[in-house]
């Protein structure tokens, strides 16, 4: 008779001392928000911008049009047999959509202090649909990207690329990428709660990481003796993978795609502790 | 049955003066500080040591315990600074008690804000969605109450359009129509009603109370206007220096609340404790005074009071509408006097300015008055309002010209009669 007493619902409010909490159940209760944040921010990002959708796939063909003029032309730097604009546009597909998320997902407590003073939703959720949302900024960059490589196809020129079977793996290169740059939102997130000076190194310090990340030169470049530099860097197999997959030439090895996997949810497992003590009085020091 | 809502010595403390993040910068020269063992500063090893710093301990709740039976309807009173905001932030889940306890069993949505989350760029359909979820409900429950949200909203034509070229008044029934169709176990409502004209007002005191007897659900509801908590609450908790004061009947509570405020000739107001959140300060002071100008804060039934305010408008109030309301002990009102009641025409009014109201008291019963004070324009909207700006006293006088007493049970107001055999 006492469970029919006692309602289904029981929550407890206590200081939780250090310890990880997370409920399953109370995010899939929220599920609906996440799918209405993703909406508005797709909606309002290109509500905002003038040139609305067109935005998205100016700004890499901009970036690619500068790389293939200063990296190519004038440093010289190969991008091996690959044309040197598909080469960049495939680099930047994954590094833009990396990198976005962490620009916004990052500041996730900053930006939405007026909102989280006001009412409680899972956190995460708010990082997790900035991931999710920009996957449609993805596609349609994907779909621009798809273009450029027919007019190259057309002219002749795209003999080198061989895309195979290794594409229909790139959806699941594309959910590393996305749980790893929600990973370092997630830290970025809480490190720039605690730590208010740390905003303005977040952006400097992505800016950096995309030189360290094989994006304006090929893997092969890197000499041996430096290639631990790149295992060091957690977004560069990943990158270097979507690029690999979706040109059909790829010279990663299955343990280096192992270690990367393993050092991406270990990315994540912090990532989400960070955050999680973060959230739980954030608002107090707001 | 186990109560609804069980609190258990809860205590909020901040850590003034270190309040706010850090920096790495400071976080890593202290850390360098005691790698050294040098003893320029002090800092007890702990994990948030950096927020502690030279910061003094501000316990915003102290050992508040209480406890809410399903279906009650529970008013939180207290000045600004009391506890109250505090108290719902916890029970809200916004942010965690430093000690202490409560249990909560059933769904909680806090609406501590009205259009939180609203964003103008999306349409009021896009945001009633959008809003709807963040205070935890499913998209199917707000489609299926989706026209009657529309229709409470009174936004009609407007539904597809961005928010932000809805006037203020449409907005903010808009966000207050969603929360109104919330259907928790417990709701949490902080002073939101004191949004929109007075009309929609007084609906939503309506709604309000719908939720609360009609729909048998349990409410905790924070709020300075004593004549909304008279209304809606069964019971209430007087909070002061964040701990519980007093806690029962919300007549008795409104008393004590009553009588720990000051009647006195001139009030400051620009810093009130009890002003309407999210207002700035127009309303600066308040002068009482007899019809002579000599100040007063007691007079008797019948006597000329003047009146003062000082305010200062940054921006001009081409209708200003300024209202005073008369609210006795029990939170009850008793009458109010304002300019758009009376015959007289209000210029425009900008930059610092006087207004002077004068009246004669009416035959009420002696007792504290408390003032509450609104100001608004002919459009509805609010400027500055004060709930328990003042107080004044009204002094036994011989109105009725006898000595037998007049009680409350007998009525608010006094009337002479005169009795003869006809």
């Amino acid at each position: 008779m006492a469970e029919l007493e006692s309602p289904p619902y029981e929550l407890v409010l206590e200081p939780s001392r250090g310890g990880f909490r997370f409920s399953w159940r109370e995010f899939l209760e929220y599920r609906d928000l996440l799918r209405l944040l993703v909406e508005r921010d797709f909606i309002s990002r290109y509500k905002q911008t003038v040139l609305g959708p067109v935005w998205f796939i100016f700004q890499p063909m901009l970036t690619t049009a500068v790389f293939a003029l200063v990296f190519s032309h004038i440093a010289g730097i190969s991008t091996g047999t690959v044309p040197a604009p598909i080469f960049y546009w495939s680099g930047l597909l994954a590094w833009n959509y990396f990198a976005q998320n962490i620009a916004i997902g990052g500041n996730t407590f900053t930006n939405n202090a007026g909102l989280f003073s006001k009412v409680y939703f899972p956190r995460v959720i708010v990082p997790l649909a900035v991931v999710i949302g920009n996957l449609g900024t993805l596609a349609i960059q994907s779909v621009a990207f798809a273009g450029l490589v027919a007019i190259y196809a057309l002219q002749g020129a795209a003999t080198n690329l061989h895309p195979d079977w290794h594409l229909l793996l790139l959806p699941l290169v594309v959910a590393q990428l996305a749980v790893l740059s929600l990973a370092f939102a997630l830290i970025f997130s809480a490190l720039t709660a605690k730590y208010r000076d740390l905003s303005h190194l977040n952006q400097y310090l992505v800016q950096l990481w995309m030189f360290a990340t094989p994006i304006i030169y090929p893997t092969t470049q890197i000499p041996a003796k430096w290639h631990w530099v790149m295992l060091a860097n957690p977004a560069a197999v990943p990158v270097e993978m979507f690029r690999g997959f979706l040109l059909g030439q790829t010279n990663l090895q299955a343990g280096e795609i192992v270690f990367s996997v393993i050092l991406t949810l270990l990315l994540f497992l912090i990532g989400m502790v960070l955050f999680q003590r973060v959230a739980r009085t954030v608002v107090d020091t707001a | 049955m186990k109560p609804i809502i069980e609190a258990d010595s809860i205590s909020k403390v901040y850590h003034l003066g270190g309040i706010g993040a850090g920096t790495l910068r400071d976080s890593v020269a202290d850390w360098w500080a005691r790698r050294r063992g040098a003893n320029g500063r002090a800092t007890p090893a702990s994990d948030d040591a950096p927020t502690r710093r030279n910061g003094k301990d501000f316990w915003a709740l102290h050992d508040v315990s209480f406890s809410v039976q399903a279906g009650e309807v529970v008013g939180f009173v207290g000045r600004n600074g009391a506890g109250k905001s505090t108290l719902l932030r916890i029970l809200s889940r916004i942010t965690e008690p430093t000690s202490g306890r409560a249990v909560l069993r059933g769904r909680v949505a806090s609406l501590l804000e009205v259009g939180t989350g609203f964003h103008p760029e999306l349409s009021g359909r896009e945001n009633i969605f959008l809003n709807g979820a963040i205070m935890g409900m499913k998209r199917a429950e707000i489609a299926r109450k989706f026209d009657e949200i529309v229709a409470f909203a009174e936004i009609g034509g407007f539904i597809d359009t961005p928010v932000k070229r809805y006037s203020s008044g449409m907005y903010v029934r808009l966000a207050f129509a969603v929360a109104a169709h919330l259907e928790p176990e417990i709701l949490i409502v902080d002073e939101v009603l004191a949004v929109g004209d007075a009309e929609f007002q007084r609906k939503c005191m309506g709604k309000m109370r719908d939720v609360a007897q009609g729909e048998g659900r349990t409410v905790l509801f924070v709020s300075h206007n004593m004549n909304a908590v008279r209304k809606l609450c069964s019971r209430a908790i007087l909070l002061d220096g964040g701990e519980v004061q007093l806690a029962g009947e919300t007549s008795a509570v409104i008393n004590r609340y009553f009588s720990s405020a000051l009647s006195q000739p001139s009030t400051e107001l620009e810093q009130h404790p009890n002003r309407s959140g999210g207002l700035t300060p127009h309303l600066l002071r308040l002068e009482i005074s007899g019809a002579d100008g000599q100040p007063a804060s007691c007079f008797a039934p019948g006597d000329r009071v003047r009146i003062t305010l000082h305010l200062r408008c940054a921006q001009r109030i081409l209708d200003p509408r300024i209202g005073i309301g008369f609210t006795d002990a029990a939170g009850e009102r008793l009458f109010a006097v304002a300019n758009y009641l009376s015959p007289c025409v209000l210029d425009p009014i900008e930059g610092q300015t006087n207004l002077v109201a004068e009246f004669e008291l009416p035959p009420v019963l002696p007792s504290r008055y408390l003032l509450d004070i609104g100001l608004t324009d002919g459009a509805g909207k609010r400027y500055d309002e004060i709930y328990g700006a003042a107080a004044l006293d009204v002094t036994e006088s011989n109105y009725l010209g006898t000595s037998h007493p007049y009680f409350r049970e007998m009525g608010h107001i006094m009337v002479r009669s005169n009795w003869s055999r006809g």
